[in-house]
């Protein structure tokens, strides 16, 4: 029998209280350890939006590396993989009817996107400013012409063509995570439809604001807010993106007492093995060069995951959740937690120091951990896999966690952030923010909108019971023999 | 003849099989079945919600004997499967009219064995 109530010293919950304090104290320890940068580290400084950041200056800009191009080669390959890894994280935790029709969705925004970008994303992202700095000029790199193999992207020391395609893989997982969020219940149509338009229309504009370079009121990468790998651009966008289409959308028939629990968890940890693989592409490689930034990135990206992944299990551990009895660690929250670490490291990832990692993942699996748990419930909306509790709300603390733990050298000016004593730098994050989560919200509304008047967004309730598998793909993930 | 139907807890299995094993019965066939009964649903917990679910995993023994062999058969599956709490499963024994020997043509008790 489990523990009723409170724990009982030498039992499993004592070591978890001490666990639990422990990333508790993380933020002071954060300050103490995350001291000034050495030199080199301040020879990067104006590079504060990494990869993407076209007006970054770089000392040795003007020729090809080999190395750094070798390194981001493999990074993009690892960013790639990320989507596949996605495909069984989220297709482990829907019912077998549906399994084929979300890893259809996953690879159709490899396929769709992948096209997209390159005939026109790609500009959109990163071309000159157009309508004020809201958007790339789409003729700068139509068809991706100008986009070279031999001269390197400004401020990089990679060709063009290399930092196009390490981008494109950014595009296409962003609008992949978002299929979390209305599994089992959308028409496969509407979903291609709506995938094409958001990632031109939501994505590639805030990837402009971001990182393409954008000046004025949209150039928050010019305003000094950090996001080193994605997190406003990808995960707040997606999550928020996420929320919009699962409140549109409706519950699923039978939500929440008739939904069946996952129906293959090991394949959702195999999914979420390889997106922790992938990630250090994403953030690595997010350097845009073999620097010790990428380092910093790899080495914070997997504290932090490990971080949160731990704190996820300690959570459900010593809360009472089934019949009064003590809780049990379980393997979906574990990976739910390294999923939320993941994601909260991201904007965070080259500006933090590993004590700082620390902070950020435990303050991920416990913020993901209310909403997931407590918020959605109380809510009633039905986000299917929780994409805005892990990837939004993550993401929302991820973007926030920079300005609180950037060491100096990075942030505004060099200054860091607030543990720094350089508060102005949450202040530039939330606004990054606010822009983010306004813009996708009220973009994916008038997009799903749209979309729904031309093709219908749900699937019809008969095909909904029978599943999407069979339904819209004329196809099933198990035979009942052989 | 008779045919009996058992319902037991999979945990159970293999002690129900070594007890029929040790009485001398060895033709056998088990499912993996789904239902409900007084032991109500099993709770689970996914990322912090409980889930219920009312029909519970359990296996089914299909059991083909001579009249001679029946209470011994069904002893070995009660000592087998029982534990003394609730869902522990039941036995059900019914007449069997004929059995068939697909390989020899061979009918009725003959068949059996």
């Amino acid at each position: 029998m489990l523990r009723r109530s409170g724990w009982v010293p030498g039992m499993p919950g004592a070591g978890l209280w001490l666990w639990v304090l422990v990333l508790g104290l993380m933020p002071t320890l954060a300050m103490a350890q995350d001291t000034a940068p050495s030199g080199a580290e301040g020879a990067n400084a104006e590079v504060i939006t990494a990869a993407a950041d076209v007006v970054a200056v770089v000392e040795e800009a003007g020729t090809i590396n080999t190395g750094d191009t070798a390194w981001m080669l493999v990074a993009s390959a690892l960013v790639l993989l990320m989507t596949p890894g996605l495909a069984f994280f989220y297709g482990g935790l829907v019912r077998r009817k549906n399994i084929l029709s979300v890893l259809m969705q996953c690879f159709v925004c490899m396929g769709l996107v992948t096209v997209l970008w390159a005939l026109v994303g790609f500009s959109l992202a990163f071309g000159s400013d157009t309508l004020g700095g809201f958007i790339g000029n789409p003729a700068d790199f139509l068809f991706l012409n100008g986009v070279e193999f031999d001269k390197p992207w400004p401020g990089l020391t990679i060709s063009g063509q290399l930092f196009m395609i390490f981008q494109c893989m950014f595009a296409v997982i962003t609008p992949a995570l978002i299929i979390g969020a209305f599994a089992e219940r959308m028409k496969f149509s509407a979903f291609c439809a709506f995938t094409a338009a958001w990632v031109l229309i939501v994505y590639c504009p805030v990837a402009h604001w971001v990182w393409g370079g954008a000046e004025g009121f949209f150039g928050l990468g010019a305003d000094g807010a950090l996001d080193f790998a994605g997190g406003t651009v990808i995960h707040v966008n997606a999550g928020i993106a996420a929320l919009v289409a699962c409140i549109m959308l409706g519950k699923r028939q039978g939500y929440p007492d008739g939904i069946s629990p996952p129906h293959q968890l090991p394949f959702a940890v195999l999914g979420a093995g390889l997106l922790w693989f992938g990630w250090f592409g994403f953030n690595a490689g997010s350097a845009g060069a073999a620097t010790d930034q990428a380092v910093r990135a790899f080495v914070v990206t997997h504290i932090a995951t490990a971080a949160a992944a731990m704190t996820w299990a300690a959570i459900e551990w010593v809360l009472p959740t089934v019949n009064g009895h003590g809780g049990r660690p379980t393997m979906l929250g574990t990976i739910t937690g390294a999923v939320a670490g993941l994601v909260a490291i991201t904007p965070a990832s080259g500006f933090v120091g590993p004590m700082g990692a620390l902070g950020v993942g435990f303050g991920a699996s416990v913020l993901s951990y209310v909403f997931v748990a407590k918020v959605k419930p109380l809510a009633g909306y039905d986000d299917s896999l929780d994409v805005f509790g892990v990837h939004g709300v993550s993401g929302l603390w991820g973007a926030i966690a920079a300005g609180i733990w950037a060491v100096p050298g990075y942030g505004i000016d060099g200054a860091g952030g607030l543990l720094a004593g350089n508060p102005v730098q949450v202040v530039i994050q939330l606004k990054a923010i606010l822009y983010t989560v306004v813009y996708s919200a009220v973009v994916s509304m008038v997009l799903l909108k749209v979309v729904d008047v031309i093709f219908g967004l749900r699937a019809e309730q008969h095909e909904e019971r029978v599943g999407l598998d069979l339904t819209e793909h004329a196809e099933v993930a198990y035979t009942v023999l052989d | 003849m008779k045919y009996i139907i058992a319902v037991i807890q999979p945990e159970r299995v293999h002690d129900v099989l070594d007890q029929l094993e040790a009485k001398g019965i060895h033709l056998v066939t088990t499912s993996t079945v789904k239902g409900r009964g007084r032991q109500k649903g099993l709770t689970h917990q996914y990322r912090g919600l409980k889930s219920t679910s009312t029909l519970i995993e359990k296996v089914k023994l299909e059991i083909a004997v001579n009249d001679e062999y029946l209470e011994t058969a069904v002893e070995a599956i009660e000592t087998g499967a029982c534990t003394e709490q609730i869902g522990d499963g039941k036995i059900f024994v019914t007449d069997l009219e004929q059995c068939i020997r697909i390989r020899t043509g061979e009918r009725g008790s003959a068949a059996i064995g």
